[in-house]
């Protein structure tokens, strides 16, 4: 239980995927104008990350391994990804509507997003099990959907504000987020177990 | 000439990867602790983006539009991978530096951006010339923003002492630093470009 509850407190505040592995920038630079927009594309990719690590951990387990294929880990998992956001897409739209909806828009954005990619290769490489994976890639997910809900929330006050002309867009974002991950750096040697 | 020499150019200045269209955020911020690895970086997805261009302004008569993304994709994780092997048998110590970064050329914008976007469009040789502009120019980019971290973080560039270690700040170094380095950076490139604003 504490093993879990280390790779949760870790993924989320010590080693977060944004502001400390630098993972899923893209989206969290593009989409985070508006707070509304943020959380949806969090919850969307917490949503497609957890399904995709489970399926691409399965597959390097019991497909890959057994037959000597790992040297195809990259090309199967970006296949698997973006058949899975595909899918997703698909059955969404068709048995949860209101959800399909809610997150419809940001789905197709998510096959490029390294941080799926990244999390499903980084729980291979550090040895963990299904259920270790599954924790670590529910929480890294959490982690980007914390720090790109701030950041909107900053971005959100930022556009009211006087900016030189040079910094606006995305210099100045980029200088807050600078500053939020030194708040992030506050975090770094917490231990538990 | 002058066409194939405006395709090259357009990369590294009109159209910058990372200056202008803020593409590759990813490899931008992760890779540049130093200059050395900065430009490594640069110079693996240049590699990537000349061969993924290549091949697909070859196969872009026989791909069904349809399946064209996922097409690509192939295309750019099998370089990839060539990449990854190449990378690990010959350069084992930068490989364990870039570390999960090299797989990840694969969802690189730019990489996939170029294949839609040009070498779609267009014939083997201008998409060699657009692979080539665009890659100088992420390396670029990567190696300024790599040296001046370096520089303000531990007072060397590639390794070379300009000023003693303990006056620089390490900052620079950690990941915060990235965010506000590139920051400037591009707000610099903007005031540049556009030299009548004030």
């Amino acid at each position: 239980m504490l093993e879990y509850i280390s790779i949760i407190v870790t993924a989320i505040f010590v080693n977060n995927i944004v502001f400390a592995q630098f993972l899923g920038i893209c989206p969290f630079i593009g989409v985070s104008r508006k707070l509304s927009s943020a959380v949806g594309m969090g919850a969307a990719v917490t949503f497609v990350m957890v399904i995709a690590t489970a399926v691409t951990w399965l597959l390097q387990t019991y497909v890959l391994n057994p037959m000597g294929l790992a040297f195809m880990q990259t090309i199967v998992f970006i296949l698997v990804i973006a058949a899975l956001v595909q899918m997703l897409e698909i059955i969404l739209k068709k048995v949860a509507p209101a959800l399909y909806s809610a997150l419809g828009v940001f789905l197709p954005l998510i096959t490029t997003n390294c941080a799926v990619l990244g999390v499903a290769i980084l729980v291979i490489q550090k040895n963990f099990d299904l259920g270790q994976s599954l924790v670590y890639a529910f929480a890294t997910a959490v982690g980007f959907t914390m720090a790109i809900g701030i950041f909107a929330g900053i971005r959100e006050q930022l556009a009211l504000s006087d900016v030189p002309r040079s910094m606006r867009g995305v210099p100045i974002a980029l200088i807050c987020a600078g500053l939020l991950a030194m708040a992030f750096m506050g975090f770094s040697g917490i231990k538990i177990g | 000439m002058s066409r194939n020499l405006r395709i090259l150019l357009n990369g590294i200045i009109a159209e910058n990867p990372t200056f202008v269209l803020t593409l590759g955020m990813c490899p931008t911020l992760g890779t540049t602790g130093s200059a050395l690895t900065g430009m490594s970086m640069g110079l693996a997805t240049t590699g990537v983006l000349i061969c993924s261009n290549v091949v697909i302004s070859l196969i872009k008569n026989f791909v069904p539009s349809k399946v064209r993304i996922p097409a690509y994709i192939v295309v750019i994780a099998t370089f990839v991978t060539v990449l990854q092997f190449l990378m690990a048998a010959y350069v084992p110590a930068l490989n364990a530096l870039l570390g999960i970064f090299i797989p990840l050329i694969v969802v690189n914008c730019i990489v996939l951006g170029r294949a839609e976007a040009f070498a779609s469009r267009n014939g083997v040789f201008p998409s060699l010339l657009d692979g080539l502009g665009m890659g100088i120019g992420f390396t670029l980019a990567l190696t300024l923003l790599g040296a001046m971290r370096e520089f303000l973080g531990s007072g060397k560039i590639f390794g070379l002492e300009i000023y003693p270690e303990s006056y620089g700040s390490l900052l620079f170094v950690l990941a915060p630093g990235a965010f506000i380095a590139l920051g400037l950076l591009i707000a610099l490139f903007t005031k540049i470009r556009t030299p009548k604003a004030c």
